[in-house]
């Protein structure tokens, strides 16, 4: 199964505070861990909120609203993908993460596809087709 | 937090290869380190809920496994005064130099274990199951659930193999020159096994083996770091990844397979074909000859680039079949070979490379081979030949939706 570890923002990294050199080489560390271990399969982190936007759908009208955004614990600084055998596994390899200073992540569960079943509908399915014969034909 | 079966069975799966790896450096017996790696678990088991889980749980079994070894090195010392010199030595093997030091050395250990795991003396099965246990971290019971046989069957399995080793004392080593391309090859080849048992079973209701496609996956990616200047351990990897990454699209709702020409691309996993495409760029920068599974992932790129069947680079799979052809003579290779040049330059071609193999004995009873052919000819107007061919392949098939459809091209063709 694969998990999305997301790591909650912080006062600090919504400040666009980047960690030291000391801080670098640790993270850096645990992400080659993770990788020789071949439990990583993609990982980065995110500029503070104020550099993203959001949208907001309703009905037919999309309302665009710039960053930064307020509930800092809310928002996410960063993720990783990681693929274990049980949940119990990912939160072990997770829990070696060099972080401090009250920082949380989250590990939540992907979909895979045997989770969707009959989620994709004949006509989801249909439009791909034509959308394909179009790339198709150029 | 509380140490609860689960929590432990994670860090058995996450700790136990370095553990025996190590210990095996200075006891030379996989049975007996593997001994001494469960003998810290049962300790941990003892003290943690007391204690507490260490901060580095990796580190404090390591701490106890290793002095566990000390204690038996020096117990079979005291009865045998010929070993207190070899003793000696494992002992200060044993004392712990720095942190960064120990990093490497587990490493080194860790590479060590997987040649003498996939040592070509064992068999195949043998191999296998020792891979998945000693650097997979799986139990004897999932291994036996994946391979769908008895516990007790890869139990013995694994006993014997460490028993065969311990007979034959294979010295715990990274082969060097000639050997080092065997041995490598021995390694490669268990992991692909791995990977196509899981791979070849993703169909039905059964789900546990599809789990074996990630046990291979991350053994490479595993092998990819501790030898990362061989080209053919990322060839490998890539390969995995770029076929794992179509796996959901391989089959319907029914479980019935779907060609790659009617798979939904969609549905590929992009976040495989991102890492594989990448293990496949760094197989590529280390250079030299592509070996068989670089050049195989280099095909599965090509469809893992193409938005759609038509539009993949056909003329370049078919010179990749040509250069892997070369380097892995294979009747199957050059049908597909066959395949791929009738689709980059024309029906006439593949018809003619696929009657260039109508002499070939392992393809005698292959399906393919007559629905290849039928296919081209159909293609080029020539009906009433591709008929019988049609008809011969569905004969030939196994699978019974393959076979009707096959029966009514026949039947299609023969009204054109």
């Amino acid at each position: 199964m694969r998990f999305m570890v997301i790591v909650k923002a912080t006062p600090e990294s919504e400040a666009g505070a980047l960690p030291d050199s000391e801080g670098f080489e640790q993270m850096g560390k645990f992400n080659e861990q993770l990788a020789k271990a071949g439990a990583m399969l993609a990982g980065d982190g995110l500029h503070p909120s104020s550099k993203g936007a959001r949208i907001k759908f309703e009905g037919d009208k999309r309302t665009v609203t710039d960053g930064p955004f307020a509930e800092t614990k809310e928002l996410v600084a960063g993720f990783w993908i990681i693929q274990a055998k049980s949940k119990q596994e990912a939160i072990e390899w997770m829990s070696r993460a060099p972080f401090g200073g009250g920082t949380e992540i989250e590990l939540r569960q992907i979909y895979e596809a045997e989770d969707f079943g009959d989620a994709v509908t004949p006509e989801i399915r249909e439009r791909e087709r034509r959308l394909r014969s179009q790339l198709d034909a150029r | 937090m509380t140490l609860d079966n689960e929590r432990l069975a994670a860090i058995w799966r996450i700790e136990s290869p370095k553990l025996v790896a190590t210990l095996m450096r200075s006891v030379r017996d996989l049975g007996v380190a593997e001994e001494l790696a469960q003998d810290a678990f049962v300790a941990a088991l003892a003290q943690w809920p007391d204690e507490g889980i260490p901060r580095n749980p990796g580190a404090w079994l390591m701490a106890v496994g290793k002095r566990r070894a000390l204690d038996r090195i020096r117990r079979d010392a005291a009865f045998d005064r010929k070993q207190q010199i070899v003793s000696a030595d494992v002992e200060s093997a044993l004392l712990d130099p720095g942190f960064d030091v120990v990093e490497r050395e587990i490493e080194d250990d860790l590479l060590r274990l997987v040649f003498t795991a996939c040592h070509p003396m064992l068999a195949q099965e043998a191999r296998v199951a020792l891979t998945l246990r000693l650097l997979g971290g799986l139990t004897t019971a999932e291994i036996a659930r994946a391979f769908l046989s008895s516990e007790s069957t890869v139990a013995q399995r694994i006993v014997r193999a460490k028993r065969t080793l311990a007979q034959a004392r294979v010295p715990f080593e990274v082969p060097v020159d000639r050997e080092r391309l065997e041995r490598l090859a021995s390694v490669l080849e268990v992991v692909y096994l791995i990977f196509n048992e899981g791979y070849a079973a993703t169909s039905g209701d059964d789900v546990l083996r599809p789990e074996l496609c990630n046990d291979a996956m991350r053994l490479g990616r595993v092998l990819a770091g501790l030898m990362p200047s061989e080209p053919e351990v990322h060839g490998l990897l890539a390969l995995m990844e770029l076929q794992a990454s179509r796996s959901s699209a391989r089959t319907d709702q029914r479980g019935a397979p779907v060609l790659l020409a009617d798979q939904d691309r969609v549905r590929w996993d992009g976040v495989l074909i991102a890492h594989g495409l990448k293990a496949l760029a760094q197989a590529e920068l280390l250079g030299g000859t592509a070996g068989p599974y670089t050049l195989q992932a280099e095909i599965a790129a090509c469809h893992a680039r193409a938005a759609t069947f038509a539009r993949t680079d056909w003329a370049r799979v078919a010179a990749l079949y040509d250069a892997l052809a070369e380097r892995m003579p294979s009747a199957v290779v050059r049908l597909n070979r066959a395949v791929a040049a009738g689709m980059a330059f024309g029906a006439e071609t593949g018809l003619r490379l696929s009657d260039e193999l109508s002499q070939e004995p392992v393809l005698r009873d292959y399906h393919l081979l007559p629905a290849v052919r039928a296919e081209f000819l159909e293609r080029l107007g020539r009906f009433s030949e591709a008929a019988p061919e049609f008809a011969r392949a569905a004969q030939l098939a196994g699978n019974q939706r393959e076979r009707t459809l096959l029966f009514e091209r026949a039947a299609r063709c023969r009204i054109s």
